[in-house]
């Protein structure tokens, strides 16, 4: 993997930025052009949509592909994970502007229909991880910067839950990405630890079961 | 043949017609996949000749109908009539068909039929979306003897004067404008009246969010999707969304169908 971390050492982080948005750029100027289909609003909502969840899932997978694979994509992190909101705020923007545009049915959607309401709290726990996304706030933090930005797992999480219950019967592709999801946030849990406390608890137990 | 087309009495003057590449390139045909444009790229793997429609159930003459011989008994006329889908959006499509009314009265309907029930073609070697249980196929649909005899029901055979598209639907689809759009079940090869209210696809898939009814009603709330406007299928970025319409604007001929029941209840 060695050679592979080194080449990736050559490519800065901001390139991701500049992708991500070229890319935004792009499709918003097919859909003006005609190029995405009879449908250009739903192709931009769910283009981006669908691209957020993919770079929420390279950013949570960053750690698990080092500690397994040796794969060193830690520099990109923060790109991934500010892309990701990037990508998610455009995903709401196309909806809110371009898809359901009546102020009165967009309050109506979030309350009433689950799906919506549970990718809006998703973008809701996105905003203060955002936020502090930059060294002065891991600086002003400390360890409180880590654990909250063990946010992502729960952004994770809802958001592949949005996918799953936007679709319309049993759908496997929505499946697949909830599937892949659950098991980088599972490779995360540091099991260990928890047999461990588990055997501690045991042991408490015992000794004033039987003192 | 198409050289009999009738004037569309019932259909609505002025109505703007979507485009073909519209009509043909954003369907949902969830045999042939789930995306838009799935049907318009694999449904050209369906054999739709020879095709016969098989009618049985509360009927004087049921069999196996050829729909060569179908089209031989009926005349065709042009409907051009606003298309709404649950996942609110809608287009206006020429179609070219007969009411299903001369269909089951080639049949002869049995005095004890209440419901009509549909079925679409299974075939799974030429059907790539059938490998996944998105629903429980055959796709099924149904509707009440009276909303099936109602003169705005038809079996549509064309669009915009050509025959129906694979992806649409061929060679054989109801119509049922006033009604969301997944009641106007494709491609039928069976077609049964009985006295039972029939199960339906969707309905069977997730009954909390369609109902048996499924009649276009903006002030019926969907857990899904609100169905109070719909966008208009083909005016680019920034279409602006449009209201629905009782009943997609067929309220004055389909109203009393429904007199006396609770439509929220009756979804």
């Amino acid at each position: 993997m060695e050679p592979v971390n080194r080449a990736l050492r050559r490519i800065p982080p901001w390139s991701l930025y500049i992708l991500v948005a070229a890319w935004v750029l792009w499709m918003f100027w097919q859909g003006l052009q005609g190029h995405l289909g009879v449908d250009p609003v739903k192709v931009l909502e769910h283009t981006y949509g669908e691209r957020a969840l993919q770079l929420l899932i390279a950013g949570l997978a960053v750690t698990p592909l080092r500690r397994f694979f040796g794969l060193n994509l830690m520099r990109f992190r923060r790109a991934l994970g500010l892309t990701a909101f990037g990508l998610v705020l455009c995903h709401l923007l196309v909806w809110l502007v371009l898809d359901v545009q009546i102020v009165t049915q967009i309050v109506a959607d979030v309350l009433k229909r689950p799906y919506i309401t549970i990718g809006m709290l998703g973008f809701a726990l996105m905003l203060p991880l955002a936020v502090t996304s930059n060294n002065w706030s891991i600086r002003r933090l400390g360890a409180r910067w880590r654990v909250l930005h063990r946010l992502t797992y729960g952004v994770g999480l809802l958001a592949g839950l949005h996918y799953v219950m936007l679709a319309k019967g049993f759908q496997l592709e929505p499946l697949l990405y909830f599937a892949v999801i659950l098991g980088l946030v599972l490779a995360r849990v540091d099991w260990k630890a928890c047999l461990i406390r588990s055997d501690r608890a045991n042991a408490r137990r015992d000794s004033l079961q039987n003192p | 043949g198409l050289g009999s087309i009738a004037g569309g009495a019932v259909a609505e003057e002025g109505l703007a017609t979507n485009t073909w590449e519209e009509v043909t390139s954003y369907c949902n045909f969830y045999e042939f996949g789930t995306g838009k444009e799935d049907p318009s790229y694999y449904a050209g793997a369906m054999t739709t000749s020879p095709w016969s429609v098989e009618i049985d159930g509360l009927v004087d003459n049921p069999g196996s109908y050829g729909f060569e011989q179908i089209l031989e008994a009926m005349t065709l006329e042009e409907r051009i009539y606003r298309f709404r889908c649950v996942e609110a959006w809608s287009m206006v499509i020429p179609w070219q068909g007969f009411e299903l009314a001369d269909l089951l009265a080639l049949a002869g309907v049995q005095d004890g039929a209440k419901y009509v029930a549909f079925e679409t073609l299974l075939r799974p070697d030429e059907m790539p979306g059938v490998r996944y249980p998105v629903i429980d196929w055959p796709y099924r649909e149904g509707l009440r003897l009276d909303e099936a005899m109602n003169p705005l029901t038809i079996m549509a055979t064309g669009i915009f004067g050509k025959p129906l598209p694979n992806q649409n639907g061929a060679p054989l689809r109801l119509v049922v404008p006033w009604k969301y759009g997944f009641k106007s079940i494709k491609s039928v090869v069976k077609i049964t009246l009985t006295d039972q209210e029939p199960p339906t696809s969707w309905n069977m898939a997730n009954a909390r969010e369609y109902g048996f009814y499924s009649n276009v009603n903006p002030n019926v709330n969907h857990p899904r999707w609100s169905q109070a406007s719909e966008r208009k299928i083909g005016g680019g970025l920034f279409a602006k969304r449009q209201p629905t319409l009782m009943f997609n604007g067929y309220e004055a001929e389909v109203a009393s169908l429904y007199e006396g029941m609770d439509l929220a209840k009756h979804f």
